[in-house]
């Protein structure tokens, strides 16, 4: 009784099997590797100011055109053209282009201090300042921002002191995180910033949360968060998306598309059949695909999802459309893994240069000016560093006290944990003999 | 004043007293809102506090911790309930990378004061997902408290503390003692909770503080260190065998109450760790490898270590698999001797 069904089912699964290709596996492969001239010919560029800007409450479906176009605000003259056009002063756009500029000098600095010896570790944003600095500009000051590693540039906007940022990245006696993070994983409560995680996008369910909580509590304060488009592929970004749009929360969820994840290309996120602001029309969510190097267009947008979040009638997905022009971090050479002559073709061009150009073409700046302020910015980041040096440097002894490694696990010390710090101690007495413990250095 | 209640009128009340006391307590997690928890230990309070301060959630344990991380470094005091401990790993990395690390990592500037509660162990025929007992995952995480409360008064008095902690607590509830103590005799109807002492709990607010185990029993002949369910197991057998054992409800795991564990087996001279657990790696191990450095010259026998066995819980033998009287009693006999 059995039998016959089996062995129709059977005969019908070889004759199929046989008159069928083999499956084939995709694995994404970027076009141009080391020794390849880029071609940019796929990349279709629409015209700045062609973009519709629809009203900041509609529907999230409406958005579904700008999620697969790309708002541009700045032409090839550096005419701002368009709805998206923030129409800011020229005041607050040298401003703007002063941060950018600061952040790109402070990065320069970094860079070298790192390759000196002063630290372990270092991730510049070349290219990429007005992802962050834009946003900073658009968000109001109290606003809460959850960033990954490449925001610096939000730091340097909201007036972070140099000098402390360089404190944390010496891990010196004078760093504010006692030495316990890795270089520029930076943590400002006072300036809105979140404490960085190492642990990709998991900051995007906390601002998912603290938006909720914001909206719980009748407050008035939104909530952005930054993630790179590699780690769109993490579990997190699924649940804040679906937590955003569950509840509506009052959020900016920031994808910065930099094409690169360490060696990676975007094709590993996805990039290769879709957008990645197209994933949130799925959620329910707005979704905006930016020119993350046209610093006009990212304010625009920036405004536009936080003025929609403020009005309860939403969260947005903005994708800044970008390129990371230099390596991952210090600890890479992105010649070994893609074309050197990406960056010099990036036909997005660089986002200081575009705002320069912007600025002079309205007559309210000019290259001396731009040279004048770019050394002063120079300056001022060796002065800070000069500074945060006096407070030492990674690995000259001139750390946080011994017992500062014990505190803050728990918000008082447990006896197990008293224990351990103890024989810590006394490592150190057998290390170095001759050693005294100074103030602050044993168990209070 | 005071009333009987089971351990999930316990939970609800010291739900119900720290949301009337602090505006910042909100509870959310799958089922919790209208209908109020698959196990009814959050009924009542959505339609008492509203919608905004208990919810139902997404199906998202990842989403459920990581958007509770974010309340809390906005000022909130998130309760989010895990439906079953055998679900918290998608939200895993939420808790071990985030929650517990935060106030470190930011030198105090942030905290993450959720207290995760999650019914776990088993007993209850759950099958391999529904009868785990992780706690040994999170004890090993440096930041997270873990607390396993053995009873309604014990339950009320540590969540309302657990809550009130500046620090993320995962706070485990044994389902199967929700609504009676259990001896491990599964044949047998269910012994209601209001027949023990321990069902007696206080009106309003008052709390058990984390960190402090609780001598159940004293005892000269050996030392029982247990928690959750196991407490009124072990404490079973060791009065059928007519054992002077010392029983201790360690309450809290970490931080654990070693002066308590150390002065009982100091005065006994021998001890039994029991636990539901998996074997290989679970809290046992740290208790034994604790009591042989804190005691290892006051012990006269090798410590005895009883648990559930290294496989995944199994649905038709799950009695065969709950570390119950025989295995319990065979530990005893050998610890016993001479």
């Amino acid at each position: 009784m059995l039998l016959f069904p089996m062995k129709a089912w059977e005969r019908i699964a070889v004759a199929d099997f046989a008159n069928q290709q083999p499956l084939a596996l995709h694995v994404p492969e970027p076009k141009a590797r080391p020794g390849v001239e880029p071609d940019w010919s796929g990349l279709t560029l629409p015209p700045a100011g062609a973009q519709p800007r629809p009203d900041e409450t509609c529907a999230a479906a409406e958005t579904w055109p700008l999620c697969t176009d790309l708002i541009r605000v700045l032409d090839e003259d550096g005419v701002a053209q368009g709805p998206w056009n923030p129409r800011l002063d020229a005041e607050t756009l040298r401003t703007m282009l002063r941060n950018m500029a600061l952040t790109r000098a402070f990065d320069e600095r970094m860079f070298r201090g790192q390759r000196q010896g002063k630290t372990s570790f270092y991730m510049k944003c070349t290219g990429e300042e007005a992802t962050s600095v834009a946003p900073a500009m658009a968000l109001a000051a109290d606003d809460m921002v959850f960033p990954s590693y490449r925001q610096q540039g939000i730091l340097i906007t909201r007036g972070y002191p140099l000098e402390d940022m360089i404190n944390q990245i010496y891990s010196n006696k004078a760093d504010k995180l006692k030495g316990r993070q890795l270089p520029i994983m930076y943590s400002a409560r006072d300036y809105g910033f979140f404490t960085i995680s190492g642990n990709l996008a998991t900051q995007l369910p906390q601002a998912v949360g603290w938006a909720m909580a914001s909206a719980i509590s009748g407050d008035t304060r939104i909530a952005a968060a930054w993630v790179g488009e590699g780690s769109t592929a993490e579990g997190d970004f699924h649940s804040a998306l679906t937590f955003a749009t569950v509840y509506n929360a009052p959020v900016v969820l920031n994808v910065v598309n930099n094409q690169w994840a360490i060696s990676s290309f975007s094709g590993f996120a996805g990039a290769e059949r879709q957008t990645f602001a197209a994933r949130a029309i799925g959620y329910g969510v707005a979704g905006l695909r930016v020119d993350g190097n046209d610093p006009l267009a990212v304010y625009a947008a920036t405004r536009w999802a936080a003025n929609r979040a403020r009005s309860n009638a939403g969260s947005t997905l903005i994708e800044h459309f970008t390129y990371r022009a230099e390596g991952h971090s210090t600890s890479d050479d992105p010649s070994q893994y893609r074309s050197a002559q990406e960056r010099s073709t990036w036909p997005l061009g660089d986002p200081i240069v575009r705002l320069k150009n912007h600025l002079i073409a309205l007559g309210e700046w000019d290259e001396n000016r731009q040279a004048a302020m770019d050394a002063e910015l120079a300056e001022m980041v060796k002065a800070a560093t000069r500074a945060a040096e006096a407070n030492g440097v990674l690995g000259h002894g001139m750390h946080h006290p011994f017992h500062t490694m014990f505190e803050d696990v728990f918000e008082t010390l447990p006896w197990h944990l008293r224990e351990q710090s103890e024989q810590a101690m006394r490592e150190r007495r057998i290390k170095w003999p001759d050693w005294r413990p100074e103030d602050g250095d044993e168990m209070p | 004043m005071s009333r009987r209640m089971t351990m999930i009128e316990a939970i609800n009340d010291a739900l119900d007293v720290t949301m009337g006391r602090d505006p910042a307590v909100v509870i959310m997690g799958e089922d919790v809102g209208y209908f109020g928890g698959v196990f009814r230990a959050t009924a009542g309070l959505q339609k008492k506090y509203g919608k905004t301060r208990v919810f139902d959630t997404p199906i998202s344990e990842c989403g459920i911790i990581g958007v509770a991380v974010g309340m809390g470094a906005y000022g909130l005091r998130p309760v989010p309930e895990i439906q079953f401990a055998d679900y918290i790993y998608p939200g895993l990395d939420q808790l071990v990378s985030e929650a517990a690390r935060l106030r470190y990592r930011s030198a105090g500037e942030f905290i993450a004061p959720l207290t995760v509660r999650s019914p776990f162990g088993g007993g209850i025929f759950g099958g391999q997902t529904h009868s785990q007992s992780p706690e040994a995952l999170f004890t090993h995480v440096a930041g997270l408290k873990t607390v396993i409360p053995s009873n309604p008064h014990d339950a009320k008095g540590l969540l309302i503390a657990a809550i009130e902690d500046n620090d993320p607590v995962i706070f485990f509830e044994p389902k199967r003692i929700y609504n009676g103590p259990f001896t491990g005799a599964y044949d047998r109807p269910v012994e209601p909770w209001n027949k023990h002492a321990d069902s007696e709990v206080p009106e309003g607010y008052y709390t058990v503080p984390l960190g402090k185990a609780r001598v159940v029993r004293e005892g000269e002949a050996v030392t029982v260190l247990a928690y959750g369910t196991m407490v009124h197991v072990a404490h079973a057998v060791c009065l059928d065998k007519g054992v002077d054992a010392e029983v201790i409800d360690l309450r809290t795991l970490v931080p654990l109450d070693i002066e308590t564990i150390r002065a009982s087996v100091r005065k006994t001279g021998r001890c039994m760790i029991v636990h539901e657990a998996t074997r290989t790696g679970g809290f046992g191990a740290e208790l034994s490898a604790l009591v042989q450095e804190h005691c290892f010259y006051d012990l006269e026998v090798p410590i005895e270590r009883v648990t559930g066995f290294d496989t995944p819980y199994p649905h038709s033998l799950e009695w065969a698999y709950f570390p119950g009287a025989v295995r319990i009693g065979e530990a005893l006999d050998r610890i016993s001797k001479d």
